[in-house]
């Protein structure tokens, strides 16, 4: 129920964003978030971005799986 | 492509599944994932199988097309029959069994539909299409519901006058709770829906997981997502607590969307409804606030939508409550396969016994 | 010459023989057709003969890549490509609807004759009807080809056995995509292109250079490699088993996927071949594939395993699903 996915902001005005994945570009709506800037990432379901994501926080899991897939070779 | 792939590394779910088995009890774990999209993103990791023994993986009502019942799809058949509206709508709803018929049956001689991606597009339709009266059929959960409140709002603000939502908007939590009071059904931990928890926040969890004692861990849908949030609800119950974890933190945070939250409460306002396979569950739907009366297709033209409980050999309802696993309902596989579903479990995209018939090995 | 269809130009009279002569024989200007007798006179023809089918209905007629008239001739074409046999003659019949831009009609037919020439076939004989605005999408092509069989090869789906391995020649869903966004409903931009194009040159030489080692092709349309995997699996009663890793789908086809919930597996493709080889000889098949300008990214998808039947797909999480066929087309989703 929530097929939702990350896209890069290209371009921002009001209300509207133009946003790519994988080369694939789409107008959304950015209603329902705060002052998006290019080349920040935001989560599009039904033509909406949702919310932004946060590279920051994408890297910290990231990290932890890292460390997982690490560990995991010492058992 | 970022933020994708990354989470689809096939050496990191590899020790992922190793650490879920390590921490493997001697009896299955039952975790519920509540939401249809981690439904058919387990089955399509083909996740199932690798934790067989160790957890077992209930699927949950959180299919709206699923729970949607035979009564809507029923009055938007006839609105579109009837009065000549043109139906737009996501793809998800075209096959979905009514008590007759289903969209896709009547499509072309009955009545016209056209799928689109976003309600904003049939907006913009209704805007092209001054002469006919565009109705959008508004199925989802809270993930949808700010797209849709915004399509209306928009429709509003634009003076699309043509345009109105036949409302079947439901809400995750009060589900959550009607599930883990049920004794039959014995969820030890609640895998949560990821972009339904970027709207409401990951707190909204906290009442069923501290009144049931049931660890929630909110999850993304990749596969390394899913992995880890039931490797984290594995921990919490080792550990003996019942907190709310979030795995998908880039983007889900404990407050989640204000502004999302704020559109929905301006166009929308909690009712009772019903769930099908289910019967209804109080303040879990959400419906047209009298304000925006005028782009509500039931009060405009005066087409309720009807809930009736089923009673039938079919057993979709114990499915959604994940009660029992698709193979134990006498009809699956049998009456019931997707070319010609019965329930609509069978027949959505997501729907627990869809994902079974097509990936189940 | 006027600039859109009549429904008198479908009736047989003047305007039916002003059509053919001052539009039709303009782009398709050969021996057998230019007398336009009732019937192309293909004269004697050596070896064992194909026979096939087909009809056109895209919508758009154009599309990113390509359009309704390559189409027609590159999906015959391989229909006998895959069959083993080389197309030798093709027949043309159009059916247009009233108020289609002669200019539409004119694209369509010089795609054909390009393609034609690129295939190496003629175009035959043909036929024209029209009909009432409404009743027709533009233009429909219906086609059916007629082959020679290269060395005697014939599909074999018997002849697979275990350890043979699953081939496909190139990138899926590249032409539904294209076409999908061509309709402009989605309002989405992708740069896709439409991969038709024909396999004869591709695939016929494989036959002799390999005798014996190619067991069975087909062209992966409607419903994509999903549905040709289950359909071959099934005509030799085998079990296929895939390996999600090693499917090669394009970025851009991959991002409309994801956006639209579409699985990639089933979407079609018309410039493709999936291809049942004896696992010994598996690399060098790949090898001579990928020295022509259609298979450069032909990839060993997966093998045929011991055990039952159907198709199974080994996931990049390490877990194992099934490939089943889907149920009608993929329509975007939102969960």
């Amino acid at each position: 129920m929530c097929l939702g996915v990350p896209a890069k902001v290209l371009e921002a005005s009001d209300g509207a964003a133009v946003v790519e994945l994988g080369g694939v570009r789409r107008e959304i709506s950015v209603m329902l978030i705060d002052d998006v800037s290019v080349g920040e990432w935001v989560i599009v379901h039904a033509g909406f971005a949702i919310e932004k994501l946060s590279e920051e926080e994408a890297e910290q899991t990231l990290a932890l799986f890292r460390e997982i897939a690490e560990s995991d070779e010492i058992h | 492509m970022k933020y994708i792939d990354d989470f689809r590394d096939p050496a990191t779910a590899k020790a992922l599944v190793a650490r879920i088995r390590r921490d493997a009890g001697d009896h299955p774990v039952r975790l519920m994932e509540v939401c249809g999209t981690h439904t058919v993103a387990i089955a399509r990791a083909g996740i199932r199988p690798l934790l067989s023994g160790a957890v077992t993986m209930l699927s949950g009502p959180g299919c709206p097309v699923c729970v949607t019942p035979d009564g809507y799809i029923d009055a938007a058949i006839a609105l579109g029959r009837e009065r000549g509206t043109l139906l737009a709508s996501f793809g998800d709803m075209l096959r979905v069994p009514g008590k007759s018929s289903s969209l896709e049956k009547e499509r072309g001689t009955a009545l016209e539909v056209r799928v689109v991606y976003s309600p904003l597009d049939a907006v913009t339709l209704a805007a092209a299409t001054p002469d006919r009266e565009v109705v959008f059929l508004g199925v989802g959960f809270e993930t949808t519901a700010p797209a849709i409140g915004g399509a209306i709002r928009t429709a509003a603000q634009r003076g699309v006058r043509n345009f109105s939502v036949l409302s079947s908007v439901r809400t995750i939590p009060e589900a959550m709770g009607v599930l883990a009071a049920d004794p039959e059904v014995r969820i030890e931990g609640f895998l949560c829906p990821a972009h339904v928890s970027v709207v409401i926040g990951t707190d909204a969890y906290r009442p069923v997981a501290q009144r049931y004692g049931i660890p929630c861990v909110v999850a993304g849908f990749e596969p390394l997502d899913i992995l880890l949030g039931i490797s984290m609800l594995l921990r919490q119950k080792k550990e003996g607590v019942a907190r709310v974890e979030n795995e998908y933190s880039r983007v889900a945070t404990a407050t989640g969307n204000r502004k999302a939250q704020d559109l929905i409460r301006d166009v929308f306002v909690p009712c009772d409804t019903g769930w099908r396979g289910i019967g209804v569950i109080p303040g879990s739907g959400l419906r047209i606030a009298d304000p925006y009366a005028s782009f509500d297709a039931e009060k405009k033209f005066g087409n309720p939508v009807v809930f009736a409980p089923e009673g039938s050999a079919c057993r979709c309802g114990d499915v959604l409550k994940g009660k029992i696993l698709p193979v134990a309902c006498p009809l699956f596989g049998k009456a019931c396969v997707p070319e010609e579903p019965y329930g609509p479990c069978m027949v959505s995209s997501e729907g627990s016994c869809a994902a079974y018939y097509k990936y189940g090995p | 010459m006027h600039d859109k269809i009549l429904l008198s130009h479908g009736e047989g009279g003047k305007r039916t023989r002003d059509l053919i002569a001052k539009v039709i024989a303009r782009f398709f200007d050969n021996p057998v057709l230019s007398p336009f007798f009732d019937a192309g006179l293909l004269g004697r023809i050596d070896g064992e003969i194909a026979f096939t089918t087909d009809g056109y209905v895209v919508t758009p007629p154009f599309f990113p890549g390509g359009d309704i008239g390559r189409l027609a001739v590159c999906g015959t074409v391989n229909d006998l490509a895959v069959c083993g046999a080389k197309a030798v003659a093709i027949s043309c019949g159009l059916i247009l609807e009233e108020g289609l831009p002669m200019d539409t009609l004119e694209r369509a037919l010089a795609a054909m004759r390009d393609a034609a020439k690129e295939a190496g076939v003629t175009i035959a004989c043909g036929d024209t009807k029209v009909v009432e605005r409404g009743k027709g999408d533009g233009i429909f092509i219906t086609t059916a080809g007629v082959g020679v069989s290269v060395d005697g090869w014939r599909p074999s789906p018997s002849a697979i056995r275990p350890g043979d391995r699953i081939l496909l020649t190139g990138t899926m869903g590249d032409h539904q995509v294209a076409v999908l966004i061509a309709r402009k409903n989605l309002a989405i931009e992708a740069p896709v292109l439409s991969d038709v194009a024909p396999l004869s040159g591709l695939l016929l030489p494989l036959l002799p250079r390999f005798a014996g080692k190619v067991r069975f092709m087909r062209d992966p349309t409607r419903g994509g490699v999903g549905v040709t995997l289950n359909e071959m699996a099934s005509a030799a009663n085998a079990r296929f088993v895939l390996d999600e890793a090693r499917l090669p789908v394009r970025e851009s086809v991959r991002g409309v996927c994801e956006i639209l919930g579409f699985d990639p597996l089933y979407l079609a493709n018309e410039g493709k071949a999936v291809l049942i080889v004896a696992g010994d000889t598996a690399e060098a098949v790949v090898a001579a594939l990928r020295e022509h300008p259609y298979g450069r990214e032909t990839a060993i998808i997966g093998e045929v395993q011991e055990g039952g039947s159907g198709v199974r797909m080994n996931t990049l999480a390490g877990g194992v699903r099934a490939v089943d066929y889907p149920v009608g087309d993929q329509l975007p989703r939102i969960c």
